[in-house]
């Protein structure tokens, strides 16, 4: 099938599959799935530019219909999403401004690369040791299945977090905090939307695991809340890349096909699973973005 | 439990053959017509097609949020 916006040739077959698959990816863990979009889309003559923004257009189509199905099983916090993605919108600007900053000092790959390197082993190497010790803990008390459901071996921590009185200070009752700094809350979605701007792609890898510890949203809840934030923050960023040029409309609809299904039983699925599981499984998400990384690193071949 | 998995199973594949052939419908009869009018828009006019394109997108998942959930709800009324 011909795409006349971006000049290239790509099978639709091809599109829906890989819109599936990050769809149910997107479903299941809350992340914009660009670390395989991107890549895929690449791997089909896509330039740069058109891969990044098209992926992003995609992703809001694919929120969209995860975020319903999350909200019909009751894990989506509006309000809580709301006042995420003023930070993160606001986050992903100074992030694409630090960007131009490194690209005028000409460190920006190595700079983006090592920082993005560090980030998603971190992130992996927390989580595992997370999980794996709620996990254990677990196994050894008799708590209710409720409580067992979304344990977390960080919980001291984030509690810590959530008594600093900081005015103004807000109540989540869907997500059952009662109260916590509206200040936790910006910081969190700007290192969040800082990450996207900085590193490309939603940072849903970033903000669903700082959900979960940080301001201690339960996991589903996290997931779906997670995506409801995405589909506002994605929208601001595909009308500025479609501004730039950068968003083939047509391939994002042919992946969205894909994406639409895949995205529904991601998000049903995550009903079978108790929140230290999900957590569990993330894992590999990060590792993979770190291993494409660390392979553009040494061969200078971007994916 | 496992006749419910196995009839789950059996409704999405279903699904999923019903939802294939409404979806290349779209591809030939919409994305193809579509696609002259999207070029000349992300050439000439590029905050509309920015717009065209958010709403684009937004109203395709609604639509498709929609129909699957309507596709497994007929085949779930008939299994029952």
């Amino acid at each position: 099938m011909f795409f006349p916006i971006s000049n290239a040739h790509i099978s639709p077959i091809y599109l829906a599959i890989v819109g599936f698959i990050i769809g149910v990816l997107g479903g299941f863990f809350g992340v914009g799935g660009s670390f395989i979009a991107g890549p895929a889309l690449r791997a089909v003559g896509l330039h740069w530019n058109f891969a990044v923004g098209t992926d992003l257009a995609h992703i809001v189509g694919k929120s969209i219909v995860a975020a319903r199905r999350h909200r019909a099983l009751g894990n989506v916090d509006l309000k809580l999403g709301l006042l995420m993605a003023l930070g993160t919108i606001g986050g992903a600007e100074v992030g694409a401004q630090l960007i131009q900053m490194l690209k005028r000092k000409g460190h920006v790959d190595v700079a983006v690369s090592i920082v993005s390197i560090v980030v998603y082993l971190g992130i992996s190497t927390f989580m595992i040791w997370e999980s794996r010790k709620t996990l254990k803990r677990n196994r050894g008390k008799k708590r209710s299945k409720a409580s067992r459901a979304d344990a977390s071996a960080f919980k001291p921590v984030t509690r810590t977090i959530q008594n600093l009185k900081i005015w103004p200070m807000v109540s989540l009752p869907t997500s059952g905090v009662k109260s916590i700094s509206l200040w936790v809350i910006v910081v969190v979605s700007f290192i969040g939307g800082l990450f996207s701007g900085f590193l490309g792609g939603g940072a849903g890898y970033i903000r669903m695991p700082s959900m979960v510890y940080v301001l201690g949203i339960p996991t589903h809840l996290a997931v779906g809340t997670d995506l409801f934030e995405i589909i506002i923050s994605a929208s601001y960023g595909t009308f500025t890349h479609a501004i730039k040029g950068n968003v083939d409309i047509l391939i994002a609809l042919v992946m969205h096909t894909g994406a639409a299904i895949g995205a529904q039983i991601g998000a049903i699925s995550t009903q079978y699973f108790a929140g230290p599981k999900i957590r569990l499984f993330f894992v590999p998400l990060p590792l993979i973005g770190a291993a494409i990384v660390i392979y553009t690193l040494l061969t200078g071949q971007r994916l | 439990m496992k006749s419910e998995a196995g009839s789950t199973l059996r409704a999405f594949l279903i699904e999923l053959v019903v939802y294939a052939a409404l979806v290349v419908a779209y591809f030939f009869l919409v994305l193809h017509l579509l696609g002259g009018a999207l070029h000349d828009l992300a050439v000439h006019h590029r905050y509309i097609y920015a717009l065209t394109a958010i709403v684009l997108i937004v109203a395709q998942a609604v639509f498709l949020e929609a129909l699957t959930t309507f596709i497994l709800r007929l085949l779930h009324g008939r299994s029952e």
